[in-house]
Formats: C-alpha cells, structure tokens, sequence
C-alpha cells in the first residue's frame, strides 16, 4: 500500500477550520447506529471517554483494559490538574492564548490546526466534568479555582487538589459504567491487546489474550481506536504504572501504522531521586510545587551543611536567575535540562548527587502553613511516606524522571493514522504537543479526544462504511492470530536463565544514558549497536516459569519487554536522524553558548513518520523508513522559545 | 540490610487449597518499598525455577487501588492511611517474619496467590455511581455554584481508591464504606440530586446481590481505608436509603383511570 501523509486538516482561518469540519462531516442515522461496532483499546481518560461517548450516541462498543477495572488505568494517577481556557480570572487568557502557549511550549513541532481545535474544545471539557460530579477545587463564593502551571502567564489549570487525574478518570469510567450497565459496552478486563487485524489498509479487528485463562481471541469491529497511553517505560524507571507499555502501539506499527516522532519524551523536573538499584518506579512530584517551591542547589560543590544551615548568599535559585520572566515556572524540559547541568557540574545535593532542593519554606513563611498545606497536603504525605523526610521541615530533593511520551502513532485531523479505520487518541499519537507538552494538558488532551472529537471523526467514517463485519475466520483473523499464539509460544520456549525484568533494566538504562535528558551521535550509535545485541540475548535466554493456560505475569512481561526491544531501537533511529534539539530532545550537538536548545527549523520543521521494516527475523527490525509531513506555521512564526 | 522471613498464602486457583509458604528474602534495604521486597523475592524464585508470587499491583504510588495484601493481619499493613505500595522496609523491624494474605470476601473470589477478583465493586458501581450526564449536555462549569465546604467534603468522599480494604477488614465483609464513599460525593453536589434516591436504593441492591455483608458499626473500615475516608458516610448512606425506601417511585403518580379503558 503506498503511504498517504495527508493531514486531511479543513479548509479556512485557524478559528474556523473545527466548526467547518463538524459542518462537513457525515452522520449515521440513529438507527442504523446499533449495526456499527467501535473497538477500544484502553479505559484510562481517553478509551473511557471515547467508549462511552460512542455508546451514547448508539454504538456497539468492546472496551479493552489490561488491568482489573478500568478505574485503574495510569491517567488515575495526574496529579496536578487540567488546562481550560475559560478566562474566568479575567488575566487575559483565550482560546488564542492557550493555543499559542502549546504551540510554543511544543516548540514549534505540532500541527497548529489540532492544537487549535484542543483549544477550543477545552472549556467544554470543564463544564462536562462538572456536570459529572467531579469535585473540582472552589474558592470561597462557590467559583471554580485555577492555578498557574509551567510555561504559561496565565492562571487556567483547574484542579481537585493532587488528584485531578483520579477524579477526571472516575468521571470517565462512571461514564462508561452507565453504559456497560445499559449494555451499550462490553467491558474486557484483564485482557491485553497483542495485535490489531489489518486487511487491505482497513482495521479489522484486535487479537487478544485473557490475562487470567491465556485464551486468545479474536474480535471484529467496523473501527478501532487505540487509547493505550505512553512508553515511558522503555527507560525502565519512569512514573508510569509498571504495567504500562508500548505494545499495542507498536504492534499497530508493525502492521503498517507510522510512528511519529517516537524520539520526542518527556523528562519531568520535580520526581523524588532513586534510592537503590532495587528502585522499581519514580514517584512524580506535581509540578504544581512549582508555583510555591523555589528551586535552588548550593552555590558552591562540596556542601556538606544542612540545607537549613545555608544563607541565602550561598545558593543558587538558578531558574530564577537563568529565567527571570518565569522563574521556576519554565516548561518542563528547560527545567529538567537545568537541573541536570547544576549536578553535572557537582552541585547536587542527597546522597547520589543527582537532586535538588524544592524549598516551600519561603512560601510557608509568606501565606502560612495552613494554606500551603491545603494546596499540596497529600503531596507532603507522599513525600515523607517514601523519604522519611518531611517537606515542611527541610526542602524536598528532587530530580527529573521519565514521565511523558510526546511521540506516538502518527494521525491525521481525524485522529485517524494512515490505517483506514484504525484511530488513536490521548497520549497513544503524536499530534497536540510536539516536542514537549506543557504542565496539565495531557488530561486536556485525553478527553478532548475522547469525549469531542474521535465521536465525531469515528461517525464520520461510519457512515461510509458497510454493517458488514469481517468474519474472525478470515484468512487475516487466522494469520494474525496465529501469530499471536506463536509469539507467545516462542517466549515460553525459550528457557534461558534470566527474568524478562533483568532485560528491562538493562535496556532502560541504555536508553538513559544515551537517549534520555541530552543525547548526541556517539551515544545514540552505541545504543543502536548494543539494543540489537541485547535483544538477541533476550530471545535466547529469557526465562519464564509456568505456563501460558494461566495467570503468568512474568509471560505479559516478557512480551511488553520484547516490544520494548524493538521500538527503543526506532527511538534511537529517529532522534539520531533529528540533528536539532527542540523541546524535550535535546541534542548535545546543537547548542548555543549559554547551554540552550538549538532549534533547526530549516531542516527539521515536519513530523517524521517511521515506516517498519522487517528485518532478517521477525523480532529485529532493520531500520526504518522515514516520511515526512511538513509542518505549516501560518498563526504563530517560530522564533527561539525564550523564558528570560 | 536486613533479612525476612515471609510467609505467603499460596493458591493456585480457586478451586484448589491453599496454604502457607515460607520463604527467605536476605540483603533488604531499609529504603526498599515492601513491593521491591516481593519483586526480590520473586526474582529469586524465578531463578530457582519456582513459581512466583502472583500479587496486584500498578502504580505504585497510592492511587490506582490495585495492591491488596493483608499484611500481619491488616489489609495494607498497619501504618495509618497508607496502601500496599506505599510501605516502606523501615516500616517493619528488622529480622522480623512477615505474613501475607490476599483480601479475603465472599464477594472477591481468589484467582491466584494473592490476586483477587474486585470486579464485584464495579458492578456495585455499574448499577447507578454516576450521573447520568451525555457528552455535550453540561451547562457553563460556573452555573451552578458550590460552596466551597461543599466541594471540600465531596472531595473527601470521592479520594476512594476502589481497593477493598474496607471489605478486607470487616468482619462481616461489608463493602459499605465503598458505597457510602461514592455515593456521598454525589448525595453533597447539586449536579447529584435528581436521582439520588434512586442511586442509593439500586447501589445497596447490587452490593446485597453481590454477597456482601452489612454494616454493624465496628468503623474498622474508617481505619483500614488507605484514604482515610471517615466512616460518617456510611451515616448519610443510610439517611439517603432509609428516604428512598419510604418514598418509592413505584407509589407515585399511579393512574386511576384504568377500568375507563378496560
């Protein structure tokens, strides 16, 4: 099939381009509704808004969740909150200004007529979680409160204290609970995707294996809508559920979907540092911390005082004096990238040396404890909980930690990639946030997709389509299928002498060093040359006890780690190819003087689409093929991002 | 570093017995979670070609609800307001032997080792905790206002997990602090009030066909809860239960004018 790049974006001005595709978009009639099947993949903010959207509105709708209840899915854990440009603090903000603070927070890697649509749907997403029951944070006369987030002037977050992302996710899933309970969704736990069916350009349907039985099975379905969240997970430690994976992704790629931009991730600033080797996660503390925090290291290295015991003449608070415009609320990568050189140059302070201190002891003196304690209360807790240090006695440590994947299966205006059929939404694509998202707008994002827009886009494509189901009989069900049972059968076979989870760190701390906070061709070729050989070792020496008729955990672990393999090497591939640094990709390469990011928008401004290329088995990928859609800056000039 | 003795319920499968296992996990570090010291122990296992332990478990940081161990005897362990992964190694004396024992109800079927199957509280859920609100029906988020005490509590309420800690340690395996949870945080907002009644008699129904047990006012829900979530819910559950039951649907607006059309 040749590769079609369309971006499919409506005709007209940038505030118009939405309200004309709705206008232009076909229907389904109510009745006919109830003969299309829609296939989603993922219950967390995105696949729970989607499913019971499409349920709503009449369809037949299969839901997809890994885990035992789709309340669990990882978007439960976004502390912070949700952006929306409702302007209700009257501080000049508009669907103008949030689209372009996301557009320039991405620096300059998104398509503008999707970030301006996320824009104007952002306020709606509000006033429907509201209607829901979510209890969002209210001042005193009864308002909705806001707070400010990192790279904006505005105060336009809206939050339910630390926990915005549980409470927007309970509001999803009792979305689709009433729907399930109408018979409108049927819901799959403890069932994992392992392969989407595609016959001629067009998804099928999914294969997918019972986590509880190891039965595989097959469904059909007239769409398909991946909602699988991100691949933090590639760097082993990150924030992410341990169970969150690349897989589902991945293996649409495999099947022809591109990949864009996979090299574009994110690196939060303020996560509690490592402890030990033993480390199996990275706890996130909210960047909300930031609008109270000061961060600051010793000003001189070898500091062995308490940090109580430090004058203020011997710190650094360098954000503040590097950015004095935005202070220690600069988007996430510029200040990951800082705090990283303030411990390269051995001025980080904990035991490791790779931490700085968060310091809420200005902001406790200025509004009082009370206060402080009611906006960040279940942070502190978390904080002691882990370190047995309390955050009100002494500043917090933090350092930055893999936590967002930008990158994702490349799709057009619809949110539909270059498989006919085939949809992807929240943080699963690429499209909203180029090359670093902004603080509180993946929530933004998740149900902007789910709830407002893939509805639409999915009816659209509805209405051209046939009620006939492919039979799960057919020779691409049998072909795919088999595949899956023997992939899985291969795993097993194996019988080596290492965990699934021994590759995993390995692989993780690869990727760390050579393509995490700044990457450059030396480390990026040395990880493209070892990633191949450790793969190799993996499919000659994993080591899986039990068996596949059963609940095995180690056997679901295995197959995400394999995947994990392959598609690190695809990460490498494209962040080798992108010799500019630009958001949270930061090639030591291309700097300026002062240490910042050097963007190249000469040679680099498009998305860079990756096709797979099978290589000589099927689990290594020769490299592959790159497409590229030119990005069109027509609203917003590029020009060198600055947060002075 | 210090060494455990753990002992941990082992089951293959409902329909099979369990017991108890003994095991050895040596070099623990203090900063260790209690979650590393079970991947530690596993990776052991696996090494010595064993089976490992199969137990819930997700995020890792407190908020998913998908750890579920009772640990010495209470589900989560015993420090306050804390879940399984949440514990750290410094939380337990050092050489001391540990016991633990997956979530046991009626209503959560074991699965294997320590897992168990919750889907029993989503279908409690499934049958009326929400509102029945479409997309693209709401008003202006700043319609309606909500005092601020108002939204607080609901809040509170509304920080439940979904973990089942609060079925784990009751006595009669009562999932009432979960109900009471969920539908308090829509009882206290206005946009809950059109079928509160409603949602408290048809929650309480699935919970009673589910096969949990009642509530008799022992609290130790209130103190298992790894949210803190006070058990003065439950209180406005049953006010809200009580109304219901007195004011039925069913009674209300009959038409009289039937023998007309007969």
């Amino acid at each position: 099939m040749p590769i079609s790049l369309d971006p499919r974006i409506p005709d007209g001005a940038l505030a118009d381009k939405w309200a004309n595709q709705q206008a232009n978009f076909k229907l389904v009639s109510p009745n006919n509704k109830a003969k299309y099947k829609v296939i989603v993949i993922g219950s967390g903010l995105a696949g729970a808004s989607a499913a019971a959207t499409l349920a709503e509105q009449g369809y037949q709708v299969d839901c997809f969740s890994f885990n035992d209840s789709p309340r669990r899915a990882h978007s439960v854990a976004a502390q912070g909150g949700i952006n929306a440009a409702k302007n209700y603090r009257n501080d000049g903000d508009s669907t103008y200004r949030l689209f372009y603070d996301t557009i320039k927070g991405g620096d300059f890697r998104s398509r503008e007529a999707n970030v301006y649509r996320l824009a104007e749907v952002s306020g709606q997403i509000i006033d429907h979680c509201v209607a829901q029951g979510i209890p969002f944070a209210r001042d005193y006369a009864g308002y909705l409160d806001s707070r400010s987030f990192g790279g904006v002037q505005v105060s336009r977050t809206f939050y339910a204290r630390g926990q915005t992302g549980q409470q927007l996710l309970l509001g999803a899933y009792g979305a689709l609970n009433r729907q399930i309970h109408l018979d409108k969704v049927r819901m799959f736990t403890r069932s994992e995707m392992l392969d989407v069916v595609v016959e001629d350009g067009v998804a099928q349907g999914i294969i997918v294996r019972n986590l509880v039985s190891g039965e595989v099975s097959r469904f059909n379905a007239h769409a398909v809508i991946i909602a699988s969240g991100g691949y933090s997970n590639m760097f082993y430690l990150s924030t992410n559920a341990l169970s969150s994976n690349v897989t589902a992704t991945y293996r649409a790629y495999k099947q022809g979907a591109l990949f864009a931009n996979p090299a574009f991730t994110q690196i939060h600033p303020t996560c509690i540092p490592a402890s030990g080797e033993h480390q199996s996660k990275l706890t996130l503390m909210s960047e909300s911390l930031r609008n109270d925090g000061r961060i600051w290291v010793p000003a001189k290295q070898g500091e062995h005082r308490s940090p109580a015991d430090i004058p203020q003449s011997e710190r650094d608070y360098f954000l503040e004096r590097r950015y004095p415009a935005f202070g220690n609320l600069v988007p996430r990568d510029i200040a990951s990238r800082a705090v990283k050189q303030v411990c390269d140059k051995g001025l980080g302070v904990g035991p490791t040396g790779h931490g700085v201190y968060l310091d809420l002891a200005d902001a406790i003196e200025s509004s009082g404890k009370d206060v402080i304690e009611e906006r960040y209360g279940n942070l502190f807790e978390m904080y002691q909980r882990i370190t047995s240090e309390s955050p009100e006695k002494s500043p917090m440590r933090i350092y930055p930690a893999a936590h967002y994947t930008m990158g994702g299966l490349w799709v057009d205006y619809h949110l539909m990639s270059n498989i006919k059929g085939l949809f992807v939404i929240g943080e699963a694509n690429f499209s909203d946030h180029g090359a670093n998202r902004l603080g509180a707008s993946a929530l933004m994002q998740g149900l902007a997709d789910g709830y407002f827009i893939v509805p639409s886009s999915v009816s659209h494509y509805l209405a051209e389509q046939k009620p006939q189901l492919v039979d799960t009989n057919s020779d691409s069900f049998n072909q795919t299928g088999q595949a899956v049972e023997n992939r899985v059968a291969d795993l097993l076979s194996i019988k080596g002498k290492h965990s699934a989870d021994y590759f995993h760190r390995k692989l993780g701390k690869l990727m760390w060093d050579n393509c995490g906070m700044a990457r450059s061709e030396r480390g990026l070729k040395k990880a493209l040359d070892e990633i191949p050989k450790l793969s190799e070792q993996f499919w000659q020496q994993l080591k899986i006890t039990g068996s596949g008729k059963e609940l095995n955990f180690q056997l679901e672990k295995a197959g995400r780690v394999a995947d994990f393999l392959e598609f690190s090497q695809l990460v490498c591939q494209d962040a080798l190819h992108r010799n500019e640094s630009c958001g949270g990709h930061f090639r030591e390469e291309s700097q300026n003087t002062e240490g910042e990011a050097l963007r190249n928008d000469d040679d680099f401004s498009y998305v860079a689409a990756w096709q797979y290329k099978s290589g000589k088995t099927t689990n290594q990928p020769a490299p592959a093929t790159l497409h590229k859609e030119p990005l069109k800056h027509e609203a917003v000039a590029p020009d060198q991002r600055s947060y002075k | 570093m210090a060494d455990y003795r753990i002992n941990v319920w082992r089951q293959d499968q409902l329909q099979q017995q369990g017991h108890f296992e003994q095991y050895l996990v040596e070099n623990i570090s203090a900063d260790m979670s209690f979650l590393e010291m079970l991947d530690v122990l596993n990776e052991k296992l696996i090494s010595d070609d064993l089976i490992p332990v199969a137990f819930d478990h997700d995020c890792r940081e407190g908020i998913c609800g998908a750890c579920s161990l009772v640990i010495n005897g209470i589900p989560h362990g015993k420090e306050c307001g804390t879940t399984t992964c949440q514990l750290y190694m410094r939380h337990f004396k050092a050489e001391s032997e540990i016991t633990i024992e997956p979530f046991r109800a009626k209503a959560f079927p074991l699965i294997k080792d320590l897992i168990v199957d919750r889907s029993s509280l989503d279908r409690v859920l499934q049958s009326g905790g929400y509102v029945s609100v479409n997309t693209g029906a709401a008003a202006d988020a700043n319609n309606v206002l909500i005092a601020k005490h108002t939204a607080d509590d609901a809040f509170t309420a509304a920080t439940c997990i979904g973990c089942g800690a609060c079925v784990a340690v009751c006595r009669n395996a009562s999932s009432m602090l979960f109900v009471a949870a969920k539908t308090s945080q829509l009882a206290l907002l206005p946009q809950g009030q059109p079928e509160r009644l409603e949602r408290s008699l048809n929650m309480v129904k699935q919970m009673q066909l589910e096969g949990f047990g009642n509530c008799s006012n022992h609290y130790e829900c209130e103190a298992a809860c790894p949210k803190n979530i006070p058990a003065s819910y439950i209180a406005q559950l049953n006010r809200d239960f009580l109304n219901a039951s007195m004011s039925s649907k069913e009674y209300e607006h009959q038409t009289h004018c039937k023998s007309l059309e007969e």
